[in-house]
């Protein structure tokens, strides 16, 4: 292995084959207060992430329990960051069931097995706003107290509440172990390829007819640096991530360059399954309610625990836009057919010499 | 070549229209600030205030006294009557403060407003959120005025026979919330949207289909179809109260005693203005 500090940590990522856990443990590679970084997965990473992962001791496993505590016995792990929580359903990979699966079953076997290892100091998760559900009874503004009003109708919400769950239970059995959990608001970024970004690149971008949700983001390098501090510092408790402010839905349709096209709220859900079999778009229902009512959370406790602040939403909306190709109603177009309009008002009025008024 | 319109003399055409393309401009880039409530400052001021102007000037006539009682900074909760079947009395109360005054009025909504879609974005987009405790005391806790009627459907769905009768102020969660944070609490007697909209009738039936509080009947609707949504052209008067201190009495805000009683006495100065406008004002048409 290669040369590291006397105390330096060793830390496991769990879902190293996606891109953020994949980013996550590059980080951690380059980090001199970590000596090993240990990535599983059950798939074998892509040509997209596997670049990031030089460094990084692969194990391709399921979170299953035996393999698990052999794993925990061979290494002596100090700090888990459990990353893998996946936020959509896979058909290439099973589906819906699949994902239940691996984000609750998954959850529940990885902290059975770190019950176990009593060298472990560190617990980061991943979680997400969604675990407060959009509905029009709502706060404006979620803070991390706030308990959502409605059982959230999407998988990915529900998932995300059974995770937290787990997580408190293993905090109450384990109060020596510290846990960090970081609900994140939806990835924005450059490279990032998500849903979302592919949402937002779409010539005609559908939205719901008399509803302009607010929406935040966080910026992926942010999220990050965020879950970076939170496996090498100590930051326990849960914690908002996301980008200061907000822009509405239609506020980023245009600031994408793109042309809202307003759907009727009642027929959404036909839509949305139209456009899923069509393999056009595939939003789950939570989404769709984020579409409908928007999300907000408050990030003071984030900004005051860990003295960092990630870009605001429209910093963060603005760099993916910019990472993009602009779409047809640029802001460069729309400003030189302004100048265009003003100029030719002008020539008209001064043809007519009418200027007295 | 054409003449370009020369800086001699300030040519206020040029202007305007150069300003009001920017503005279109800057909608359709999406180029403008909405805060985490969803308040569109910029729609606010150059759409929605201009199109309410002359229903506030030149067909209600509004007279407003008593604006020196708002404060001109700091968080308030502005505490006023409800009335007029439909609550055009809470949009014409918006209007005032941003007339005479510096500041915009926040106000806080039914959760039929959010739930409807067009009015919950109109709604969010004009500066109103949602009537739940944390909301109320985010705003004032950063400094904004906010807007609440306690009497709520009670107070606009209650029958003409009935009007400037104020009606039951629920369980005070407004005094609450101003004591939790201690804002003064200002309150506002709105007379004139009792005759804009009387309702003279009700058919419960048609609101529960509709899943409404009442389905109204007034004089002009729905006989009238549409143009029955007009409202008629009464008086109206705003009177903004003496505002009544809350920081003292801070600490109590879960004490039901304390509560009532300050609702109370809001809700007599409320009604006790209501009779004095109404003395000033014999005729509701004048």
């Amino acid at each position: 292995m290669s040369e590291s500090t006397p105390d330096g940590i060793t830390v496991l990522v769990t879902g190293v084959s996606r891109y953020l856990a994949a980013r996550l443990a590059a980080r951690l590679v380059a980090d001199p207060a970590v000596e090993r970084v240990i990535g599983l997965d059950p798939a074998a990473p892509s040509a997209e992430v596997e670049p990031y992962l030089t460094g990084v001791e692969l194990y391709e496993s399921e979170l299953r329990t035996a393999d698990l505590i052999r794993l925990f016995a061979r290494n002596e792990v100090d700090v888990v960051a459990h990353l893998a929580i996946s936020t959509a359903p896979d058909p290439n990979r099973g589906g819906r069931a699949a994902m239940k699966e691996a984000n609750v079953i998954g959850t529940m076997r990885l902290l059975a097995a770190c019950q176990q290892v009593p060298r472990l100091r560190k617990l980061v998760v991943r979680s997400s706003t969604a675990a407060y559900g959009a509905s029009f009874r709502d706060p404006a503004v979620f803070t991390e107290g706030t308990e959502p009003r409605d059982l959230p109708r999407g998988g990915f919400a529900r998932d995300v509440l059974d995770v937290e769950d787990y997580v408190r239970g293993f905090g109450r059995r384990r109060k020596d172990v510290r846990a960090t959990v970081l609900r994140f608001a939806p990835f924005i970024g450059q490279q990032t390829d998500t849903r979302l970004s592919r949402y937002f690149t779409m010539p005609l971008v559908p939205t719901v007819l008399g509803r302009d949700p607010r929406l935040q983001f966080v910026h992926a390098d942010d999220a990050l640096e965020v879950l970076h501090r939170s496996v090498v510092e100590d930051h326990p408790g849960t914690y908002n991530v996301a980008g200061r402010g907000v822009l509405t839905l239609n506020q980023a349709i245009r600031r994408a360059g793109r042309l809202a096209v307003p759907v009727l709220e009642p027929g959404l859900s036909g839509v949305a399954a139209v456009a899923k079999q069509w393999r056009v778009l595939d939003f789950s229902l939570d989404q769709l309610d984020l579409f409908v009512h928007g999300r907000v959370v408050d990030t003071e406790a984030l900004v005051k625990e860990f003295g960092f602040e990630p870009r605001s939403t429209a910093e963060a909306f603005d760099e993916f836009v910019r990472a993009h190709d602009a779409g047809p109603m640029s802001g460069s177009r729309l400003r030189f057919a302004e100048k265009l309009i003003l100029e030719r008002i002008r020539q008209a009025r001064a043809s007519l010499g009418g200027d007295d008024d | 070549m054409t003449e370009v319109p020369e800086p001699r003399k300030p040519d206020v055409w040029d202007e305007r229209v150069a300003g009001f393309l920017s503005a279109v401009r800057q909608r359709l880039t999406g180029d403008y600030e909405v805060d985490e409530f969803g308040f569109d400052k910029h729609l606010t001021d150059n759409v929605f205030l201009p199109a309410l102007k002359p229903l506030y000037k030149t067909w209600f006539r509004t007279e407003v006294t008593g604006v020196e009682n708002l404060p001109t900074e700091g968080g308030a909760l502005v505490v006023a009557n409800h009335s007029g079947t439909v609550a055009i009395d809470a949009v014409m109360l918006a209007v005032a403060v941003r007339e005479e005054t510096e500041r915009y009025l926040r106000l806080l909504g039914a959760d039929l407003v959010f739930r409807m879609p067009g009015l919950s974005e109109l709604a969010r987009k004009s500066g109103a959120t949602l009537a739940c405790a944390p909301d109320a005391e985010r705003l004032m806790r950063t400094g904004h005025l906010i807007g609440v009627f306690p009497e709520g459907f009670k107070g606009v769905g209650k029958p003409f026979s009935e009007r400037y009768r104020l009606q039951r102020f629920g369980r005070g969660g407004f005094v609450s919330a101003a004591l939790r944070t201690g804002v003064p609490i200002i309150p506002v007697s709105i007379v004139g949207a009792e005759e804009a909209y009387p309702m003279i009738g009700n058919v419960p039936s048609l609101a529960r289909l509709l899943g409404l509080p009442y389905f109204p009947i007034t004089p002009t609707f729905p006989w009238l179809g549409p143009l029955g949504l007009v409202p008629l052209p009464s008086k109206w008067l705003i009177e903004f109260g003496k505002p009544i201190e809350t920081a003292s009495i801070e600490g109590d805000a879960d004490d039901p005693m304390v509560i009532f009683n300050l609702a109370d006495q809001v809700r007599e100065t409320i009604q006790q203005t209501l009779y004095e406008l109404l003395e000033r004002r014999p005729d509701p048409f004048s």
